[in-house]
């Protein structure tokens, strides 16, 4: 896993992020890639959770996550969902080496999350391409 | 590998404490704890067994300050060192760009400590690292057991054994007391930055 992102990059994915995610309400947005390291993370500046922890945590679990799904015959498992009684969190992977982590409130709808998240990545997944 | 912001100024590089079973990889990263706490914000993040074993990894970061105007965040990681948990070492160093091998000085531990070093040789080629070019430390750990007559493999041992073909920095240390811990983690620290440095504009 090798990446580089230049500035212009990383903003457009902020935008993408802020726009998208965090404009519908969500509370937080972390943007990590596979090894732990935090490239993107928002926040609406109400919760302070320790998001470098978090970061090495979801990626070691997404990991761990994946080793399971080659057990069972399947590549990988692109989505996983933790719900809790206030906060949920919710994981995506994006291309090979970066994870989409999307902190919650019961009070969005994970349809309507889902369908902001697919969108936001497919235009994620087009800036690094770039 | 490393992570440069170069829109945020920030550097993260990841360190990973690599080693035997009960060889004091956890310990380490709890002196270095205790003795930082002014610097580091979080608590350490520890997937145990209930045991009180290493199941998953111990987690910590810790701010450098600045290098050529970049934060650098270093993000220490143990593995756990029971045989039977490979995948996870193997998943624990995905990304890493440094490692500090500790080493079980107890003279009944030799053959854990090579099989252990040779099991990093082979994690580190499935993610296309070799150990002979990683920044890497090792460390003679244990050694304040020689004051309660544990025999313990002498240091020419040791390097002969662990170090005749890498040849790279060493330390005899005690996690438990202290001693050469924060040496260790400061050449780590040093030799990762290096190779990440010519990377900073």
């Amino acid at each position: 896993m090798d990446y580089n992102l230049g500035h212009e990059q990383l903003t457009e994915i902020e935008e993408v992020l802020q726009e998208d995610l965090m404009g519908m309400g969500v509370h937080c947005v972390i943007f990590i890639d596979m090894a732990g390291n935090i490239v993107v993370n928002l926040d609406d500046g109400a919760i302070k959770h320790d998001v470098y922890s978090l970061a090495a945590l979801a990626a070691g679990n997404f990991g761990a996550v994946s080793a399971m799904a080659q057990m069972i015959g399947e590549e990988d498992f692109s989505l996983l969902f933790h719900k809790g009684e206030k906060e949920s969190i919710h994981f995506s992977k994006v291309l090979a080496d970066f994870l989409l982590i999307i902190i919650f409130g019961h009070e969005i709808s994970l349809g309507l999350l889902r369908l902001k998240v697919a969108e936001s990545i497919e235009k994620i997944e087009k800036i690094l391409k770039s | 590998m490393s992570f440069i912001n170069f829109k945020k100024k920030e550097v993260q590089v990841k360190v990973v404490y690599y080693g035997p079973g009960r060889g004091g990889k956890t310990t380490n990263l709890e002196y270095i704890y205790s003795n930082f706490k002014d610097r580091i914000k979080t608590e350490i993040v520890a997937i145990k067994t209930q045991g009180d074993r290493t199941l998953f990894f111990d987690f910590l970061p810790f701010d450098m300050g600045k290098i050529k105007g970049y934060d650098v965040k270093v993000q220490l990681y143990t593995v756990p060192g029971q045989v039977k948990y490979d995948a996870t070492r193997e998943l624990v160093l995905r990304g890493v760009d440094g490692v500090v091998f500790v080493a079980d000085s107890m003279e009944a531990r030799r053959q854990q400590n090579l099989q252990s070093l040779k099991n990093l040789q082979e994690n580190l080629a499935i993610h296309k690292k070799s150990i002979f070019k990683i920044p890497l430390v090792l460390q003679y750990n244990k050694r304040d057991l020689a004051e309660q007559d544990i025999p313990l493999l002498s240091v020419e041992t040791l390097e002969k054994g662990l170090n005749s073909k890498l040849k790279v920095p060493f330390f005899e240390a005690s996690a438990v007391v202290g001693t050469n811990v924060v040496h260790t983690l400061k050449k780590i620290i040093s030799m990762t930055m290096a190779s990440v440095e010519n990377q900073l504009k």
